[in-house]
């Protein structure tokens, strides 16, 4: 449904722009309807340009984003407006996406001018309603109330209902939870899993890597710009082929294991080399991806 | 007996009267032990942090006792304060990543921070290379400005310059969860070697990551609206939980392993109270499945096992 084909992104940096820095470079995927995958990188890997670029907020310097096959960079303005239909984002910072001097449920309002000018008032507020109990909100608690009156997963499931007031088949999950607490995050994890048995697509993009291992079917890794290692999410996380990814898995805090067993895991019963690849992990990558095993793809260097 | 803490009450001022942010809590820390403080936004965990060093103008002393070393804290009294401060105890704060000053390289910065507390910085430079060595740092940062240094290294640096003088007291609020994951696992062990090597005597660890606690903590806190909930050593924390509160925090905590498609996780319905006027009893008592009549009254905080506190009915 939604590809990424050989994505290359340049920011112009520094005093008039003078430098380059190559924030993505040839990163290609896939997501399917009905799938999760999860993008997975640390500070700086380019995971957010890319969601910034599905959504077109900002422009690849080379390859393409197609959706349906259709090349979301030649989009007219009435094109556009028929993608975003289709496709629309949700980001980290519930807070600042509210306008606090308004009451929360404005999001939707501002949708309705947009998208649904004719639709009668009785029609808008059953529309509202549905889409709010398939968050599992119940529309008395959050509708008019004003942002502070509502907590971060609720704010954040507003704007997961906002999205499904549009026909989306494909939502940008830029680290939707990671700003909310421990007991309401898992709700909203188990959100996207239902959203994705009604057959969304969804990229889900986050630095943590159980959050990504509980909800997906495939993961990419990326690190500066590039991707080291992609598949279905069973096989990187069971099987993990390039240094960059041990070296994540082994630094995850885990609840029953501690770092040193983990790190002694990866080692090997014989003290094998999985110190090296390990240290290994701190280098470029140069070569291209290949498949290692059926659906399974790394940086070429590393396998 | 490194720190003793009884029934210390901290609220906050607002227009709307006291937010009853850390509401009696009575705990102590041995000497050389790591306490993790674990909690949900608002449960009154930095509060607590904060108390223990300096109350900032919105935080209003209510009531307790803290004693360090023997010596009782004068937590009401800013100036008094001075005299522990930075030398016996002192704080990570939570965003340290901006606390270094922009204007001014990292070594003058310390060199002005030292000299104001009058400690001659000669006397402690060469610690001071050393220390930052030690955490994988070269001495070449003292003379860089903070916008030269990533994430992590910014946080290296504020933990050395807190720790140097030997502090009985360190507490570290929020210190891993702006970084990166494999930085993450630097800082935390930096702290538990900072332990082991004697640059601090204990620890105070405010996270909202109970799985950052379980790798370096001795022991963890877990508090729940303005109380305690529940202390004891991490693995019985983490393996054996009693507090109900604890039981459904942890249950919900995906991990590597653990799949949607397999095994469905479930968050805690409903919300914390409002500690502007907070309701009688356990404040756990609305959400908490296993609630009975006598929960309306207040819980106790007891030990109900060898240094495993809970402060729940059904517990005991």
């Amino acid at each position: 449904m939604l590809k990424a084909e050989r994505v290359s992104k340049v920011y112009r940096i520094g005093a008039f722009g003078r430098k380059r820095l190559l924030a993505l470079r040839d990163v290609t995927f896939g997501v399917e309807p009905g799938e999760v995958v999860s993008l997975i990188g640390e500070s700086g890997s380019g995971k957010t340009t890319i969601g910034r670029t599905i959504l077109r907020l900002s422009p690849v310097n080379g390859g393409a984003i197609t959706f349906d096959g259709a090349d979301i960079a030649a989009f007219g303005r009435r094109e556009l407006k028929a993608y975003y239909r289709q496709v629309q984002g949700v980001f980290q910072d519930p807070f600042s996406s509210y306008n606090p001097i308004f009451k929360a449920d404005r999001v939707f309002t501002v949708i309705r001018h947009e998208f649904f000018p004719g639709v009668r008032g009785a029609d808008w507020r059953r529309k509202i309603s549905e889409s709010l109990e398939a968050v599992s909100l119940n529309p008395g608690d959050v509708l008019n109330r004003y942002p502070h009156q509502l907590s971060g997963g609720q704010l954040q499931r507003m704007l997961i209902a906002r999205a499904l007031l549009l026909d989306i088949r494909f939502l940008v999950a830029d680290e939707v939870i990671s700003m909310l607490d421990a007991s309401t995050r898992i709700d909203v994890l188990n959100l996207l899993g239902s959203l994705k048995s009604r057959g969304l697509g969804i990229l889900f993009i986050t630095h943590d890597l159980s959050l990504g291992h509980y909800i997906s079917e495939k993961t990419v890794i990326l690190r500066r710009g590039v991707v080291v290692e992609m598949g279905s999410t069973e096989r990187i996380f069971g099987n993990p082929l390039h240094p960059y990814t041990t070296m994540l898995l082994a630094s995850v805090p885990q609840l029953h294991k501690k770092w040193d067993e983990v790190e002694a895991e990866l080692r090997g019963p014989a003290g094998g080399n999985g110190g090296s690849r390990v240290e290994r992990a701190d280098r470029d990558d140069e070569g291209d991806l290949v498949e290692a095993e059926p659906g399974h793809f790394v940086r070429a260097d590393a396998a | 007996m490194a720190l003793q803490v009884d029934n210390l009450r901290v609220h906050y001022r607002t227009l709307n009267g006291d937010v009853k942010a850390l509401d009696g809590v009575t705990f102590r820390i041995g000497d050389g032990e790591i306490m993790g403080v674990a909690g949900e936004s608002g449960c009154g965990k930095s509060t607590l942090g904060k108390s223990l060093i300096r109350l900032d103008g919105r935080m209003k002393y209510v009531e307790g006792r803290v004693t360090l070393g023997g010596d009782e804290l004068p937590l009401a009294n800013s100036t008094a304060m001075n005299r522990f401060r930075f030398k016996r105890v002192s704080i990570v704060p939570q965003y340290s990543m901006s606390a270094l000053n922009p204007t001014r390289k990292v070594g003058t910065m310390i060199e002005e921070l030292l000299e104001s507390r009058g400690v001659k910085f000669r006397t402690v430079s060469e610690e001071l290379s050393r220390r930052l060595e030690l955490v994988g740092l070269s001495p070449d940062v003292l003379s860089m400005y903070p916008i030269e240094l990533s994430g992590g290294m910014k946080q290296r640096t504020v933990i050395v310059l807190s720790t140097l003088l030997d502090p009985e007291l360190l507490i570290a609020d929020e210190v891993t969860s702006a970084l990166d994951v494999s930085s993450q696992k630097a800082v935390a062990r930096m702290l538990v070697e900072f332990r082991d090597r004697g640059f601090v005597t204990s620890m105070v660890v405010i996270t909202h990551d109970i799985s950052i606690l379980y790798q370096i903590a001795d022991t963890i806190l877990v508090m729940y609206a303005g109380k305690l909930a529940e202390k004891a050593p991490a693995r019985e924390i983490i393996e054996s939980p009693r507090h109900p509160y604890t039981r459904l925090l942890i249950s919900s905590l995906p991990e590597v392993g653990v799949t949607y498609a397999d095994k469905r996780l479930t968050g805690i319905p409903g919300r914390p109270p409002s500690l502007l006027d907070p309701p009688k009893g356990c404040r756990f008592r609305d959400r908490c499945p296993l609630a009975v009549e006598q929960c309306k009254e207040e819980p106790p905080f007891v030990e109900i096992a060898p240094d495993h506190f809970v402060a729940c009915w059904k517990a005991a």
